[in-house]
């Protein structure tokens, strides 16, 4: 009787706690909340100059660390075509800050610097804020 | 890889019936086609409530709301949203009042005026993955019911919410499981604790959005009520007509007994109890306590006189906890956030005694002549005025608002003058209609009260099980008077008939259902008696909805002779030439109103 029901192993109090914590990422993005966020720009002229990588490197960065609290988004073409790969990084409760020609390394080294580390990468970047609009 | 971006299909029945199941799979394999297989995750998810607009896509964390997906848009989604990242314009959601299509959820009215608690995880989990429940934080009431709170504090805090019977009684809560407590203490019988799940209302559908969205709230909160009653059974009896809401609460079951969330030692404590799932045919007076629990016990579903109650003698003469879905769902959450944080929602102070007033949310179905068909959740003591038109966005097109019928088929109607009252357990009880399950069906000024009240009484009196006399006989008068008034065979007196066979069914029936039946005449009787005398003295139906009451004329002061209903015409009766007034032919006009829907300049009269 004693081993009765005992293939999968029981959940404990513990248990719930982990299974929380591990799928809290997708619940952030599922709930659209988040520290940051990080728009890949993903118009034609994007795609072309390796955006497709640029997401790839940055999707791996978040995995590597698992970090829990970024989210990651795909957007159209910014209208500078010729700096692209471009992306744009949103801290919460700051200036949303682009960056120009990129590749997978120096994706990394924004992810690490500024995404996780909250120092803009001056020599990456493009400029701080957004455009203007109505 | 982590997802970037998940894709939130609805697949609530009412989306599966307009081919959300097509959609999902054809979201899933034209994500792989584009290579995005390891980026982006399509979820099936419960209802999101806005049925009218179904199947409904939304895509996370953009939170862009698309509606009326199909298969075919399915590429271009892919191709526009998750490749480029740019909205596809072409099934963003326009809402009637405006002009510019608002992609964001929370722009939307429908969405934004709502407050989710029951339905807090709607469109953001997957219902059949436990995972995803725990994920928000499911199954921590329950941690906090097992090891911070004794069985009494846990009835105390249900108490102190003010929580009411979400199934149409408002009886609080924690009252009643404070009396099944005590009895089955008092007769050493172990109690049961049972989920009303035989939602059978016509255009109701909250309870099986609720279990098809997030089941495992209603288990959790189950497992609670078991803690606190002390029960080792649970049952959830649901109809056999809600296939979809049953395989989920199925999987649901299935999970928490593989994990050790049902059955003995749940959570290492010493707690045992394990939930079964009884079918029910699909009988309305089954949602009744004692017709409930003689169906749950195999006996035909009739109910018995209540001046035993069955928290005290109950299934299988049992202490039995007799909630519906709805209230068992409320329970995590007042378990996990508080009494003070549940009491605080709502009308009146129920800290004191939950009698008081209406604490807390209530999920309503939106149906009827209006524009935002679907599941919506607002705070007790919001407006009936924001709920058809701020949410439900108005009637369509020139029609104006003439009543709204709450608490099912033996509810009341309630007409525009009471619009800006506060919905809530006792003030719809006081206009002379009630809260019920949470049914809401809009009408405007071409329904005719009358027929509405037959079509009532009509369904009521085929849902009689037929034990008792005044019921079962009763409306099937109720009903014959109601017919013979919109055939224009109404005589001087029917009234007082229809008020004296009210009063008798009211107070001499069994049952809740024959005790709440006449309702819809009762009440359209007190706000609406200018149209039963319209019917009975002139022999007219000012809405113009009973045919026998009705004639079809055209105003040649308005016709321009365009054509148009000499065209759709059925019956071919309606003569004239183009640029000259038409004229039909009344007697052999079928009253179809066929030609009334095609005239773009209101010539045609009816009356």
């Amino acid at each position: 009787m004693k081993d009765e029901g005992q293939r999968m192993p029981k959940l404990t109090i513990e248990d719930l706690q982990a299974i929380r914590e591990k799928r809290q990422q997708v619940m952030n993005l599922r709930a659209g909340t988040a520290r940051a966020k990080v728009t890949v720009h993903m118009g034609t002229c994007g795609i072309s100059s390796g955006a497709r990588e640029i997401m790839s490197a940055l999707l791996h960065e978040i995995e590597a660390t698992s970090t829990k609290d970024v989210l990651v988004a795909t957007s159209g073409c910014a209208g500078l075509c010729s700096r692209e790969p471009m992306i744009t990084v949103e801290l919460r409760d700051a200036p949303p800050v682009k960056y120009v020609d990129l590749s997978p390394v120096r994706m990394k080294q924004i992810f690490q610097d500024h995404v996780v580390g909250g120092n803009v990468v001056t020599k990456f970047a493009l400029g701080a804020g957004s455009e203007t609009t109505g | 890889m982590a997802f970037r971006t998940h894709v939130m299909t609805c697949a609530g029945t009412g989306c599966v019936a307009s081919g959300s199941f097509e959609v999902a799979s054809a979201l899933e394999a034209e994500v792989e086609k584009a290579g995005l297989a390891k980026e982006v995750q399509v979820v099936r998810t419960g209802c999101q409530g806005f049925c009218a607009e179904g199947p409904i896509v939304i895509v996370q964390p953009d939170g862009v709301f698309y509606h009326a997906v199909t298969p075919k848009d399915v590429p271009m989604l892919v191709k526009e949203h998750l490749l480029k990242g740019r909205p596809y314009k072409k099934l963003l959601y326009t809402p009637p009042a405006q002009k510019v299509p608002v992609p964001s959820l929370k722009d939307i009215p429908f969405f934004a005026k709502q407050q989710l608690v029951v339905l807090r995880n709607r469109g953001l989990i997957d219902p059949e993955n436990i995972d995803d429940y725990i994920a928000v934080g499911g199954y921590t009431a329950l941690v906090r019911a097992l090891t911070q709170m004794t069985p009494e504090g846990i009835i105390a805090e249900i108490k102190r919410s003010g929580l009411r019977g979400r199934g149409g009684g408002g009886f609080p809560a924690g009252v009643k499981w404070e009396t099944c407590r005590k009895a089955a203490q008092h007769r050493h019988v172990e109690p049961v604790v049972i989920c009303n799940a035989d939602e059978g209302d016509p255009g109701a559908f909250m309870d099986r959005s609720i279990i098809e969205c997030d089941p495992h709230a209603v288990v959790e909160g189950m497992i609670i009520g078991a803690r606190a009653i002390g029960a080792r059974e649970g049952f959830v009896y649901i109809r056999h007509e809600y296939p979809i809401a049953r395989e989920r609460l199925g999987k649901a079951l299935d999970q928490c007994r593989e994990r050790g969330l049902l059955g003995r030692n749940i959570l290492g404590s010493d707690l045992r109890f394990d939930i079964r799932i009884v079918q029910g045919a699909g009988a309305f007076v089954c949602g009744e306590s004692t017709a409930l629990m003689a169906s749950l016990e195999g006996r035909v579903g009739e109910p018995r006189a209540k001046y035993i109650h069955t928290v005290e003698y109950g299934y299988k003469n049992r202490p039995s906890n007799l909630n519906n879905v709805e209230t068992w769902a409320n329970v995590p959450p007042i378990v996990n956030r508080g009494a003070r944080w549940f009491a605080g929602m709502g009308t009146g102070d129920v800290s004191e005694n939950p009698w008081n007033g209406s604490s807390g949310t209530k999920i309503f179905s939106l149906v009827g002549k209006i524009n935002n068909t679907g599941l919506i959740e607002v705070p007790m003591g919001i407006t009936l005025r924001e709920i058809i038109f701020d949410i439900g966005g108005g009637m369509p097109g020139k029609r104006r608002f003439k009543a709204v019928q709450t608490g099912g088929p033996s509810g009341g109607c309630i007409p525009e003058s009471l619009l800006d009252m506060q919905v809530d357990f006792d003030q719809l009880t006081k206009v002379g209609s009630m809260m019920g399950s949470g049914g809401m069906i809009v009408m405007d000024d071409r329904t005719c009260m009358v027929d509405v009240a037959r079509y009532f009484i009509r369904f009521l009196q085929e849902e009689s099980c037929g034990k008792c006399v005044p019921c079962r006989e009763g409306l099937r008068q109720l009903g014959d008077t109601l017919d013979r008034i919109c055939k224009g065979r109404g005589v001087e007196g029917d009234i007082e008939l229809l008020e004296t066979l009210s009063d008798t069914v009211v107070n001499a029936s069994l049952c809740a259902l024959g005790g709440s039946a006449p309702n819809p005449v009762l009440s359209t009787l007190k706000y609406f008696r200018s149209e039963y005398e319209a019917h009975i003295r002139d022999h007219k139906c000012p809405a113009g909805q009973c045919k026998d009451l009705v004639t079809y004329s055209i105003d040649p002061e308005k016709c321009p002779g365009c054509m148009l209903c000499l065209k759709a015409c059925p019956e071919n009766c309606i003569t004239g030439a183009k640029k000259k007034p038409h004229v039909i032919d009344a007697s052999r006009c079928v009253k179809c109103g066929s030609c009334e829907e095609v005239c773009n300049l209101d010539a045609v009269i009816v009356a």
